[in-house]
């Protein structure tokens, strides 16, 4: 169920130069508001934008955004919690003392300072998720490596002359990635809807890029013209947020040494 | 015979506490020693049985010897090389001629990795080229006597006992002078066990190793060591050969763990217990001789003056003052 | 004299991704009261799942497919599991092998000894009189200070020295210990032998003591039951299951015991050969394939249990009388 919903996404992102069936950015005026017909099958938008299309590739730039941001942060955090784990006992404290800074700062005052730095634009917003989620990864990844350091297997590999780098990347990677990447597939709708909520502040996406977060703004703004924006821009989000968590629960399934036996 | 394995005054101490916990408690000594003033040697070819409880330091000994514990003072000498103060990366080498078996064989065995990837990594870890993993491994597997089918299988597929056998085997690759066993025989079945220590024995005829075997299993290690140590509280209180051991302790401590020994016959029931107490603390050990708490035969001097080693006449050394021989 | 436990026939299957695992194959077992018997075997011999079989602990994919369980002249299959909680908290109590199985770590000695006595009418006082006398009878030192502690504050031998007191002290009339010295030092597994002697005396319950230890099952039982691949291959008193074992499977586990072997002999002996698959059984004895003494009829049929002497069963061809 939550493959088959990402995996629509994923072909609609990819194709959304086929499957549109306008341009997302002309606008006609003499066009606004419609509600869905034929010929624009989610209707338009204030600006006579046919939304239908806005929202294929508004799915684009979430799912690009959440891919990057969140293999980014998986990197980062894979690779700073295992130092933190394996590596000696200064550098752990000093990378938990960072960890704790950062999950301490709200990410939206963090969001809002960066995108006064640096203005709005995707790259911002993907700094902004990378930097919030790396301790998220790291915690885990340097708790699951504190334990398994001390486990026989690990001594064993030690007592063969086996070096750390072989040690964490042979022997832990092997371990941590599994748990990890449920996670990961977990906190990708999360970056989705912090993406759409940043756009919809007005601190994401530049308009008239067409994202969720955006169409779900448009439609906030007009409510009382039409229902039909907020139902386009918030329909995907909930069934992508849905789609990712199924799937997040079905690899956590797969993983699971204890059902998998046998 | 010459001695392989050489150790002089070994200490080795862990912080209990952390730094500014033992401020706040005011504790002097936020150390304590779980090996302490060890001496002893295994020669070329010989089999020595470390015997202890649990906490009695016998795991940690072995441990230091391969440096995967730091070392506080003392000497480890492999083959005339001192040990103690390599670096980890000069350890590496020294880890080809020593080869460990750790204690729980499954778990020793990394997870993810199939029994063809466990048996290749030793040549891997040590840049060995020019071998043909693939035929080594298979070679490996059978010198333990495992058939080849095994060489895809993982670790929890494995039982106790096939995945001795892998441990063994991995062990085994880079062709070490000596093999130091935690407990090789712990969880397993009486009938896998005698299979294991009858391969490490065939083993050592064929190879020449030597073997430090750590255990708390008195009937065992009495089949398959030369010489005994036996350990309390991080120290040595007696070593010898084993048979000397068994027909006569020197050692009260060692007499109580032999008694301790259920008797697998009916007629041979105890309705005396030897050993009453349990295992004072490594934070508060006792003064004088450390055994006198729980020693049947303990005299005041015992409770004051710690004994030194007294060496017997039939080659062993024990520490008591009144030595039961 | 009538048996306090009665097991008669029981077989347990589990089902697996393999298919139907065999774990108990008709297994006879009467334990009569004030007697310790002890079962031996050696790992997936079916001892653990015959303890949760009579526990009423069996797991969710195990059915018992034929037999009977009778405690006290009652039938235990079938019953709900309030009757189960009442049955497992007066008159059945487990040791297990590791004490911690049976102490919650977040509530003291005495709130846990307490509670355990909720059945009993009685003020808190004199259940804390109780349980405190319980600790003084275990060997626990300063009970009345003592029983305010939580379970991390004491060793493991101690604590298994209060999973005793505990089972004790609602008086079962049976005591199941599983391994109850395996995670101990062998100088505390004798103190711990030592104190269920002694207890003996004061406790006029049976004990079924399962382990794997020779030498604890010589120390300590009246009888024994050998299991082998889910059989009881042969139960005899104790010592004539030490001087005149008769199953080819009790010999060969007696000679491969290193305490027996008095010589310096360095090659051990061994039983050839591996346990069976339980979901793939052969037709004939379960232990032909390892059986120095095996003939064609061990392949051709499985053998049915054969009394050689008074209380000595056996289940093996070699004692055949047809």
């Amino acid at each position: 169920m939550g493959f088959i919903i990402v995996v629509l996404l994923v072909i609609s992102a990819l194709g959304a130069d086929f499957l549109a069936t306008h341009d997302p950015f002309r606008m006609a005026p003499r066009q606004r508001m419609l509600d869905p017909s034929a010929e624009h099958w989610l209707g338009t938008d204030q600006l006579g934008r046919d939304v239908y299309s806005r929202v294929i590739y508004g799915g684009r730039i979430a799912l690009w955004v959440s891919l990057t941001a969140v293999s980014l942060s998986l990197i980062g955090g894979l690779i700073l919690g295992m130092l933190a784990g394996y590596g000696p006992r200064w550098l752990d404290n000093l990378l938990v003392l960072v960890f704790d800074a950062v999950r301490s700062f709200p990410t939206i005052m963090f969001a809002l300072a960066m995108v006064t730095l640096l203005g709005p634009s995707i790259p911002t917003i993907i700094t902004v998720i990378v930097v919030a989620s790396i301790p998220v990864y790291g915690r885990i990844v340097r708790i699951q490596t504190l334990s398994m350091k001390e486990t026989e297997f690990v001594l064993a590999e030690r007592a063969l002359g086996a070096g750390p780098v072989r040690i964490l990347f042979s022997h832990i990677l092997p371990n941590v990635i599994g748990p990890l990447l449920i996670l990961a597939s977990m906190e990708i709708p999360v970056v989705i809807t912090i993406e759409a909520g940043l756009s919809f502040l007005g601190l994401g996406v530049r308009p008239p890029t067409p994202t969720w977060g955006s169409i779900l703004q448009d439609g906030y703004q007009y409510i009382r013209d039409t229902p039909w924006l907020v139902i386009a821009g918030g329909l995907p989000l909930i069934l992508t947020t849905l789609g990712f968590t199924f799937l997040g629960e079905a690899l956590r399934d797969a993983f699971d040494p204890k059902l998998n036996r046998h | 015979m010459t001695d392989l394995l050489a150790i002089q005054g070994l200490r080795v101490r862990f912080r209990t506490v952390g730094f500014v916990r033992a401020l706040i408690d005011r504790i002097a000594d936020p150390y304590i020693d779980a090996v302490l003033d060890v001496s002893l040697k295994v020669r070329r070819g010989e089999t020595l049985g470390l015997v202890g409880e649990s906490g009695s330091g016998k795991t940690t000994l072995a441990r230091a010897v391969l440096g995967l514990v730091p070392v506080h003072s003392g000497s480890i000498n492999v083959a005339g090389r001192e040990l103690v103060g390599l670096k980890e990366s000069e350890y590496r080498a020294v880890r080809r001629e020593l080869g460990m078996m750790f204690q729980d064989p499954v778990a020793s065995l990394s997870p993810r990795k199939n029994v063809r990837n466990l048996l290749a990594e030793p040549f891997h870890i040590h840049g060995i080229r020019g071998v043909d993993t693939e035929a080594e491994a298979r070679r490996l597997l059978s010198i333990v006597g495992l058939h080849q089918g095994f060489l895809t299988a993982y670790a929890h597929q494995l039982s106790g006992g096939q995945a001795r056998r892998v441990g063994v085997a991995r062990t085994l690759a880079l062709k070490p002078k000596m093999i130091l066993a935690d407990e090789p025989t712990a969880g397993l079945d009486v009938s896998v066990q005698g299979e294991i220590l009858n391969l490490m024995n065939e083993l050592q005829r064929q190879f020449g190793l030597s073997y430090l075997i750590v255990t708390h299993n008195l009937p065992v290690i009495r089949h398959v060591s030369d010489r005994l140590a036996i350990m309390y509280l991080g120290r040595l209180v007696e070593q010898g050969s084993t048979r000397s051991i068994f027909a006569k302790p020197a050692h009260p401590y060692t007499q109580a763990l032999l008694a301790a020994v259920p008797q697998p016959d009916p007629d041979k029931r105890r309705d005396q217990l030897e050993l009453k107490g349990e295992i004072p603390s490594l934070r508060r050990r006792p003064p004088g001789c450390e055994f006198h708490t729980r020693c049947v035969h303990a005299q005041a001097r015992c409770r004051i003056e710690p004994p030194g080693p007294i060496p017997l006449g039939d080659g062993r050394e024990v520490r008591c003052h009144f030595p039961l021989v | 004299m009538e048996p306090l436990l009665d097991i008669r026939d029981l077989s347990v299957e589990f089902s697996t991704p393999r298919g139907q695992v065999k774990a108990l194959r008709k297994v006879d077992l009467a334990v009569r009261p004030g007697r310790i018997v002890g079962i031996v075997g050696e790992s997936g011999c079916g001892k653990s799942t015959l303890v949760s079989a009579v526990m009423g602990l069996l797991a969710g994919n195990a059915r018992v497919t034929s037999g009977s369980i009778a405690f006290e002249g009652k039938e235990l299959q079938g019953l709900s599991e309030e009757a189960w909680r009442d049955i497992r908290g007066r008159q059945l109590a487990m040791v297990f092998q590791d004490p911690m199985t049976s102490l919650n770590p977040v509530m003291s000695i005495a709130t846990q000894m307490i509670d355990i006595q909720h059945r009993d009418s009685g003020t808190r006082a004199d259940k804390l009189k109780k349980a405190i006398s319980w600790l003084a009878r275990v060997g626990i030192a300063d009970p009345e200070q003592r029983i305010e502690d939580y379970p991390h504050r004491f060793s493991g031998g101690m604590r298994q020295r209060i999973a005793i007191a505990m089972a004790l002290l609602v008086n079962p009339s049976l005591l199941i210990a599983d391994e109850p010295t395996t995670a101990l030092d062998v100088t505390l597994e004798a103190q711990i032998i030592h104190l269920i002697k002694q207890l003996r005396a004061e406790f006029d319950g049976a004990i079924l003591f399962v382990s794997h230890n020779l030498g604890l099952i010589a120390e300590i039982c009246d009888e024994v039951v050998v299991m082998y691949a889910g059989e009881v291959v042969e139960h005899a008193d104790i010592r004539r299951l030490f001087h005149a074992p008769s199953h080819p499977y009790t010999q060969l586990l007696l000679t491969c015991d290193p305490a027996r072997i008095e010589s310096e002999e360095r090659t051990l002996p061994t039983i050839g050969g591996t346990v069976p698959d339980l979901a793939r059984l052969p037709r004939g004895c379960i232990f032909a394939d390892r059986c120095p003494s095996v003939f064609e009829r061990c392949r051709a049929e499985a053998p049915p249990t054969y009394t050689i002497a008074d209380g000595h069963h056996v289940r093996c061809f070699l004692h055949a009388d047809d």
